[in-house]
């Protein structure tokens, strides 16, 4: 299904596209005229490099959200369960707030739920200008349908011109529903958002291919421009209570009797392994080679006050539970310091916690890619350094 | 019991190597497998024909080699495949995916569940089967793990869904889309009955003529999203510190100084 057109006549065969494709779809062929695979996913990254203008992709005809112009502010979906605001909601009121500013615009955080109007206060202390607030029994746990449909109405009313929502479950699963709905685009997962100088558009930034590339996407003739980001990649910003912002209360758009799905139980499963939210994190790969490789690495988080992680090797081979993964099949993890011990570093681990503040890496292979992306490396066998660095810690500490 | 369930063709990415002069991806010689996830969502169909009886189609979008991962499906034991391809399809971002898939499920008609799987690993999004579900305005059950009970007649599911509290229990009406996760089942290795009979079936090819579809909404000309860039991820700022030392012990405790006097052990 190849998208890109080649000018036969004004081809050179100079190479200058095969240097840039990133998916390998392009090749010389036999008359020394540039073929085009089916690995050509259109995505246009060789067609300002030909010196000739020999490539091209199909004019796309135009299907536009009518008056873009009437599209303003930036808003942000908060997620809440059992009456708590999901803390990734924060974080992406605090790159909404970013953005909006950037923009020259204004925030308004959405809050959908039940006795929901302390969040609502909450959102304006982490940075919102305004919240729209849904409060009603049906709303009170999450359900698609009374959701999407909310906020299909309020995006129709207020017209935001930028949304964004968390990927946590339900983050994904409403942002399907609701950018299907409208007919806009969805980015998931973005690592990074900016605002295009110029056009003012937002540029959503996303590792594709396990992370081996990274994409810019735009959505340039829909609104509202939506996005959903991973937990822990943007900081969590700090609350001020003394700031002053305008609560603005809508209806929901459901009936309990018309809603098809119930939800009958949560059974919570509290995990002794606390990711997420660890400062400090040391993690184990295929290095520790069993089980009781992970003691000394439980012995050095138990003296830092951190917790475990592990590669998925280590995970697959069935050393530790799965809670403990790092990286793209894992968690992402954002800790101000990430001691990786016994792990190469393949570029799926990377995904999980290269945004860390601090990296150190134990390897015994000087080569390994993880000193790439590390701060300080110690060379050398794990089972002798790591216990080494615990008896240093726990005599500086005092522990 | 109909259900159709939704695969995509992908390349294994763990073998994906980044030509480390020209930082493109190396596909070549990389194979293509049925999404992970899918092969979950396979087996789970399958489980619920054996209970109940009635037929599992499976259904893909993509270019004409996909065709090798609905034979796969069929040798697991899906009774019917359709693969839809048609140059006009191709640049499809997650909506025009979804629309299309819509609209060729509309076209098999009859179903009661349709089965997704959480998301695919080359473009890692989950948004699809939420797509697929609004564009046919069904009820959508997303991270299920357990199909705890299902009754055709009075058209009732109810399924636990793995979210990040824990797991939900949620009952709702038939036909629904489900996604599913890793944790509901353990798909089966095709059978040499089932390899032969996909050897041997004609799986029907639909194209955009075949559909119900709006031409501006499929293929890149639907597609809200553009991809404008494309780039290997920039390399971390600064240099490892390669800490050098008589001994292992010395190293540790170089190590262990710099950490606390820079204030990140605290
Ligand atoms: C779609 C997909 C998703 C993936 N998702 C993830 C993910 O979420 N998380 C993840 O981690 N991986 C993921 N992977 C797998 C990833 O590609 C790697 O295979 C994995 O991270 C490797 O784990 P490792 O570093 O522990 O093992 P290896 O790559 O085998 O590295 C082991 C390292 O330990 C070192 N070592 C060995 N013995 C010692 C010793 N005694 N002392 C010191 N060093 C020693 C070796 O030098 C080597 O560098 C994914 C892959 C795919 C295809
Ligand atoms: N081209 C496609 N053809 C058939 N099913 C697809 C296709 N793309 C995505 N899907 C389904 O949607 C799920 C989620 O994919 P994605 O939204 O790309 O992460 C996959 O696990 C498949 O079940």
């Amino acid at each position: 299904m190849a998208l890109l057109q080649i000018n036969r006549e004004l081809c050179t065969s100079c190479g200058a596209c095969l240097q840039v494709c990133p998916f390998g779809a392009l090749s010389l062929g036999s008359d020394a005229i540039i073929e085009v695979s089916e690995l050509c996913n259109g995505c246009g990254a060789c067609v300002p490099e030909c010196p000739t203008g020999a490539l091209s992709l199909p004019q796309v005809e135009k299907a536009e959200t009518p008056d873009l112009e009437a599209y303003q502010g930036v808003w942000v979906w908060v997620e809440q369960c059992d009456g708590h605001a999901a803390s990734i909601s924060w974080e992406m009121v605090g790159e909404g707030r970013r953005l909006a500013d950037r923009r020259g615009t204004t925030l308004t955080a959405c809050v959908l739920g039940h006795q929901a109007e302390s969040i609502a206060r909450e959102a304006i202390a982490y940075g919102a200008d305004r919240v729209i607030l849904v409060d009603d029994p049906t709303l009170q746990i999450y359900r698609t349908d009374p959701y999407a449909r909310c906020l299909v109405e309020l995006v129709k009313k207020y017209r935001p011109e930028i949304f964004l929502l968390g990927a946590s479950t339900r983050g994904r699963d409403l942002a399907g529903a609701v950018a299907t709905y409208l007919y806009t685009g969805l980015t998931a997962d973005c690592t990074g958002l900016e605002i295009e100088e110029g056009s003012n558009l937002l540029l959503q930034i996303r590792p594709a291919f396990g992370g081996n590339i990274m994409a810019t996407i735009k959505c340039q003739n829909h609104r509202p421009q939506m996005a959903t980001v991973r937990h822990h990649v943007f900081e969590m910003p700090v609350a001020d209570p003394s700031r002053q912002g305008e609560i603005i209360r809508e209806k929901p758009v459901m009936l309990e009797e018309e809603i098809a799905t119930k939800v009958l139980d949560l059974i919570v499963e509290k995990s002794e392994v606390n990711l997420a939210d660890a400062r400090i994190i040391v993690s184990g790969g295929r290095g520790v080679k069993g089980p009781e490789g992970f003691n000394v690495i439980r012995e050095l988080a138990d003296v830092l006050g951190g917790a475990v992680g592990a590669s998925r090797a280590a995970v697959d081979a069935g050393w530790i539970s799965y809670a403990h993964q790092v990286g793209q099949t894992g968690r992402t993890v954002r800790p101000d310091l990430y001691i990786a011990c016994g792990i190469s570093g393949a570029i799926q681990h990377q995904a999980g916690m290269r945004t860390s503040k601090v990296i150190v890496a134990i390897n015994k292979d000087p080569e390994a890619p993880i000193f790439k992306i590390a701060d300080y490396g110690i060379v050398g066998d794990l089972f002798v350094v790591v216990p080494a660095l615990t008896r240093a810690l726990k005599k500086r500490l005092n522990r | 019991m109909q259900a159709i369930v939704c695969i995509k063709q992908v390349p294994e990415t763990t073998e994906v190597k980044i030509d480390p002069e020209r930082g493109t991806l190396i596909r070549e010689g990389v194979p293509s497998i049925i999404n992970p996830f899918d092969t979950y969502a396979i087996e789970e169909a399958l489980r619920l024909r054996e209970k109940f009886g009635g037929k599992v189609t499976v259904i893909s979008m993509g270019p004409p080699q996909a065709m090798s991962a609905l034979k796969e499906a069929i040798a697991m034991g899906a009774d019917e495949a359709i693969l839809l391809s048609d140059p006009a399809f191709a640049g499809a971002d997650t909506w025009a995916t979804a629309y299309t898939l819509a609209a060729a499920i509309r076209k098999i008609g009859n179903f009661d569940v349709i089965f997704c799987g959480r998301q695919a690993i080359d473009g890692d999004t989950g948004q699809t089967g939420p797509g697929i579900a609004t564009q046919l305005r069904i009820n959508q059950l997303t991270y299920v793990c357990k199909i705890a009970s299902i009754d055709f007649e009075k058209k009732l599911i109810e399924v636990e869904r793995l979210v990040e509290e824990g797991r939900e229990v949620v009952r709702s009406t038939l036909p629904c889309l489900i996604t599913v996760v890793k944790d509901i089942n353990q798909p089966r290795y095709p059978t040499i009955l089932g390899i032969r009979r996909a050897q041997k079936v004609q799986i029907p090819v639909w194209t955009s003529k075949d559909l119900d579809v709006d031409p501006n909404l499929i293929g890149l000309n639907g597609s809200p999203t553009r991809v404008v860039k494309i780039e290997t991820p920039p390399p971390r700022p600064g240099k490892c510190d390669i800490i050098h030392g008589e001994s292992v012990e010395q190293m540790a405790e170089i190590l262990a100084e710099k950490l606390i006097a820079e204030k990140i052990i605290v």
